[in-house]
């Protein structure tokens, strides 16, 4: 690997983002710019593929491989990609009607394979493309122009799919939290397997302010928590603020108050093969009395499918010893004909 | 005359004048590619006849479950001819291999002889197995019982590994069918004890043997009804286990070649068998060594195609990387993702998978990516016939995406030109840089012939559109530039400097960015449209066989030459002199293909659809009053047919 250093600027195409003024979209695209130039992977060792939605625009705006594909199938793409041409860092930008929707089975067969890819959920909870329709992530109850009287379905909680379709790794982040999701992005991009980064956004135009109720500026350090492996699971304002186990289930405490020290307070271990307590830690929603989670929540290894299908090519290559398919023909049953 | 004229659509300035990279050195297809199979004076044989050798326990049951075989075929007006091969011993210890019995019967029609070799072994044992398994024709398929290759068997088999398939050398295709465990569900219920159970095997091998050759079983039933006259509850149990083994092989789509096609007078070389099939995935390795770039599959199970996907799964030892994907839209997208990435990418399917495909298509064709689709073509619509033949998938594609997408379509006229025509869709994906398909189907992707080995020279280099080093070193390379032929540049992702951004999103053909502009999508709509057209001259002409002066042309595309072929030898043979000429290339057609219609007062178009190719021609031809010969029974042609058929035609 070159020694070379990158600026985030290496990383931005000619073209003018086209995205709404005011979009979270914009933020998520510097940050990104950020976390590969942080990362130190060439711009053409880097490839970024999408679907189709406002968000998948962004293959557009880097100096990467790039490609806009069609709406669901990024996740097929970059599989193939990836196993293709195994030394490319690749990229995945989905929204959620285009990542769990349209796509949702590439989405959790990509996460159940583990193909190494790091896709990021961009999950606004609308269809921003086609001017407002309620998405699989909308809440039940929601009003759009797709369910002028409410939804009558539960939405997908994308965490919960991830660990369904047994994920490694699992991170999140807000738009407006740029440090946190160039943290996020990058330990996602180093996390050797799919690493799914969703990342609360506002569409400005058609469900403005959805994610208000966390990520206002008043309330935001009380409503979330953001998680780092090996800290103390402290929140809220004065980080006094502390979660702490009940039964099998997750409180949120106050250190020094009703008899709970700061030795109570849990421990993240992003590393923990059980994803037992990332599930609790990611289903935590902030509206309650428990803060959303932010940060990386999961982050274990495992074997890979390019690794596996690469290596399982090379050990059959070496121990066949084929040259051409000639060879491989002629060492099967044949006749000749003088 | 072109039947696609070279037309000026305003595109000369967004290419540069480079050199197309196959016209370079001169290269042209070499003369064994384009005659190989036009040369080869073939036959079909074993269409009209099958032999099959039921084996087992001589208390298995195996002379009953023949000779019921045998009367349903008869009925059904075969001629049968049979041979009960019993063990010497009449009371040999159960499962050894003195106490195996046979029962070989050649059914169908020119039937004389019960037959040297089967087509089909049914292995009801270890031991069965062990002494049968040499009269199995090459390319012939076995289906044992796996439920009787216990290690206890194994050991009253004389086996010395617990492998007997690698340790007899068998390499044909064999099927593994739990028949026992099956016959003792079926009649879980029954109130029979185990032994009468265990007596229903056979019964279910006959239901299995039915459901391949498509043997009534009400036929089968009147037969054990008879048998069994005065043992109602015998009957109902064997009544049962026939349909249970009927519907097994339904449910696992079970079918076996029953045709072959050979070459009467085969050149010198070494042979080894091969079917449609497995040709194809040859075809597509000979291909990617010769461009240089690893091969990709992104394929999903479906009949008749999942064989492409169980050779290339094997041919790892080959470098192939094959993914089984999650759907046949991940399969294609895959493949796209594959080619984008650098590789030689291909999909394989059968119609239902191509409709789900089509988005994916469409994307390659505005992408300009490589990109090869097979079709194994089985009946439809919808699930169709998933085991029998048709050439209905001709408009699917041609036709079936949305916008203006036009791509190459070929088509491989027998099991041993699956190999070539997978080598020149993979050509004319890479050096044009468009998706093709190869339109194959389930009889020539199923049926076997002897095939010569090529060597490696036989092939040509293809060439790969790289991009020139010096346009990456200046700066000045765009995704969108062109070569004469109009072929993009295909650089491997990875490559500094050739970084781009591909996308569905109609594009500027100078920057390769998004436009939206009116008259430059036109333009863009006439561009790959040419660069199609223009694949005319890349591709061997149209050559007339039979007797090329007589006044009638008979015309063919696809899987049905060997039929179309004997029947013009049998006409002109007859003093009914009838041209006749095949296309394997679809679209576009060989530039030569007007001026070969215009020498026929008369032109019959013979197909197994409604008269797919017959429209597509009629619709470039119009002047042209093509008559037409249609079958869609999912079943091919057969010769007698043809002959009769064609000649009623000349007389109107």
């Amino acid at each position: 690997m070159e020694n070379k250093t990158f600026v985030p600027a290496d990383f931005k195409s000619d073209q003018a983002v086209r995205w709404c003024p005011g979009c979270g979209d914009h933020a998520i695209l510097n940050t990104l710019h950020k976390a590969m130039a942080a990362l130190g992977v060439p711009p053409h060792k880097t490839a970024v593929i999408s679907g189709i939605g406002c968000s998948s625009r962004l293959p557009y705006y880097m100096n990467t491989y790039g490609f806009h594909t069609i709406h669901g199938r990024a996740a097929a793409v970059a599989t193939g990609f990836k196993v293709a041409n195994p030394e490319m860092t690749v990229w995945q930008i989905s929204g959620d009607g285009d990542g769990l929707a349209i796509g949702g089975n590439h989405f959790i067969h990509a996460v159940r394979r583990n193909v190494d890819i790091n896709i990021i959920l961009f999950n606004n909870k609308i269809y921003g493309l086609t001017k407002g329709q309620y998405s699989p992530t909308s809440a039940r109850g929601f009003v759009s122009k797709s369910s002028p009287y409410g939804t009558v379905e539960d939405p997908f909680i994308p965490a919960e799919l991830v660990f369904g379709a047994r994920g490694n790794f699992f991170a999140r982040s807000i738009d407006v939290e740029l440090a946190t999701s160039q943290e996020v992005m990058l330990a996602a991009a180093k996390h050797h397997g799919t690493s799914v980064v969703e990342i609360l956004q506002n569409c400005v135009i058609f469900n403005n302010g959805i994610h208000n109720a966390i990520t206002d500026r008043e309330v935001r350090a009380d409503r979330t928590i953001t998680l780092r492996h090996g800290e103390k699971m402290l929140f809220g304002k004065d980080m006094n603020r502390g979660l702490v186990r009940d039964g099998f289930l997750l409180k949120a405490v106050t250190v020094g108050q009703d008899g709970y020290t700061i030795d109570d307070v849990l421990v993240h271990d992003a590393h923990e093969p059980s994803n037992f307590l990332h599930q609790q830690l990611a289903m935590m929603d902030g509206l309650g009395e428990l803060p959303l989670a932010l940060g990386v929540i999961r982050d274990v290894d495992a074997p890979t499918y390019d690794d596996g299908v690469s290596m399982q090519v090379e050990e059959v290559r070496a121990r066949k010893g084929f040259t051409s398919l000639r060879d491989m023909i002629l060492a099967g049953e044949t006749w000749t004909v003088e | 005359m072109q039947c696609f004229p070279v037309r000026d659509v305003g595109i000369s300035k967004y290419f540069r004048n480079f050199a197309s990279p196959r016209r370079n050195d001169g290269g042209s297809i070499p003369t064994t590619l384009n005659q190989s199979f036009v040369m080869e004076k073939t036959n079909v044989k074993t269409l009209e006849k099958v032999v099959v050798r039921f084996s087992g326990d001589s208390g298995d049951g195996m002379q009953l479950a023949g000779n019921i075989f045998t009367n349903v075929s008869a009925g059904l007006g075969n001629q049968v001819s049979t041979f009960p091969d019993y063990p010497a011993e009449i009371r040999a210890p159960q499962g050894s291999l003195s106490g195996v019995s046979g029962f070989q019967v050649s059914v169908g029609t020119g039937v004389h002889t019960p037959g040297d070799a089967c087509d089909v072994l049914i292995a009801m044992n270890a031991a069965a197995l062990k002494t049968n398994h040499r009269f199995l024709k090459p390319g012939g398929v076995i289906i044992v019982d796996i439920d009787s290759f216990k290690e206890s068997d194994l050991k009253k088999a004389q086996y010395i590994t617990d492998n007997p398939i690698a340790e007899l050398g068998i390499k044909a295709q064999v099927v593994d069918v739990p028949v026992t465990s099956m016959t003792k569900a079926a009649l879980a219920d029954s109130g029979l004890d185990n032994k009468s159970i265990l007596k229903c095997r056979n019964i279910f091998a006959l239901g299995l043997v039915c459901w391949l050759f498509d043997r009534p079983l009400e036929s089968a039933l009147r037969h054990l009804r008879n048998k069994f006259a005065k043992k109602p509850a015998v009957y109902e149990a064997n009544a049962k286990v026939l349909q249970a083994g009927y519907d097994y092989g339904h449910n696992i789509h079970a079918s076996v070649a029953t045709y072959r096609i050979e070459t009467d007078e085969p050149l010198p070389g070494v042979y080894t068998d091969i079917n449609g099939n497995t040709a194809t995935a040859w075809g597509l390795i000979m291909a990617s060594e010769k461009c240089g770039r690893p091969l990709f599959l992104g394929s999903y199970p479906i009949t008749p195609a999942t064989d492409i996907l169980h050779e290339l799964a094997k041919r790892k030892d080959l470098g192939v990387k094959a993914c089984q994907m999650e759907d046949e839209i991940a399969g294609v997208c895959s493949a796209i993702g594959a080619a984008f990435a650098g590789n030689l990418a291909v999909t394989s399917t059968s119609g239902p998978g191509l409709a789900l495909k089509s988005e994916g298509i469409g994307l390659a064709v505005m992408a300009e990516l490589p990109l090869v689709v097979i079709d194994v073509q089985r009946g439809g619509p919808s699930t169709g016939l998933p085991t029998k033949t048709e050439q209905t998938d001709l408009m699917q594609a041609l036709y079936g995406r949305n916008g203006e997408s036009p791509v190459a379509v070929v088509a491989p006229a027998s099991p041993t030109d699956c190999f070539t025509m997978a080598f020149e869709a993979c050509r004319i994906a890479v050096e044009h840089m468009t998706p093709v398909i190869l339109l194959s189907d389930a009889f020539i992707g199923n049926g076997a012939s002897a095939w010569r080995v090529p060597s490696a020279d036989e092939y040509p280099e293809i060439k790969t559109p790289e991009v020139p080093a010096e346009l990456i070193a200046e700066g000045s390379w765009r995704p969108y530039l062109r070569t004469e032929s109009l072929a993009r540049f295909w650089p491997k992702a990875g490559t500094e400097g050739a970084q781009h951004r591909l996308g569905g999103l109609e594009k500027d053909p100078a920057t390769g960015a998004i436009s939206t502009d009116a008259v430059n999508h036109e333009k863009m709509v006439g561009l790959r449209r040419e660069k199609i057209a223009r694949i005319a001259t890349d591709i061997p002409g149209l050559e007339v066989l039979g007797n090329p002066s007589a006044d009638t042309l008979l015309v063919g595309w696809g899987g049905t030459y060997g039929h179309l072929r004997t029947a013009v030898d049998e006409l002109n043979a007859a003093g009914r002199p009838v041209a006749f000429t095949h296309f394997r290339y679809i679209n576009p057609l060989p530039a030569n293909t007007a001026e070969v219609f215009a020498r026929y007062r008369r032109i019959i178009v013979a197909e197994l659809n409604t008269g797919m190719f017959a429209d597509y021609l009629q619709s470039r031809f119009p002047n042209i009053n093509f008559l037409r010969i249609n079958k869609i029974q999912g079943q091919p042609f057969a010769v007698s047919e043809l002959v009769g058929r064609t000649a009623k035609l000349m007389e109107e």
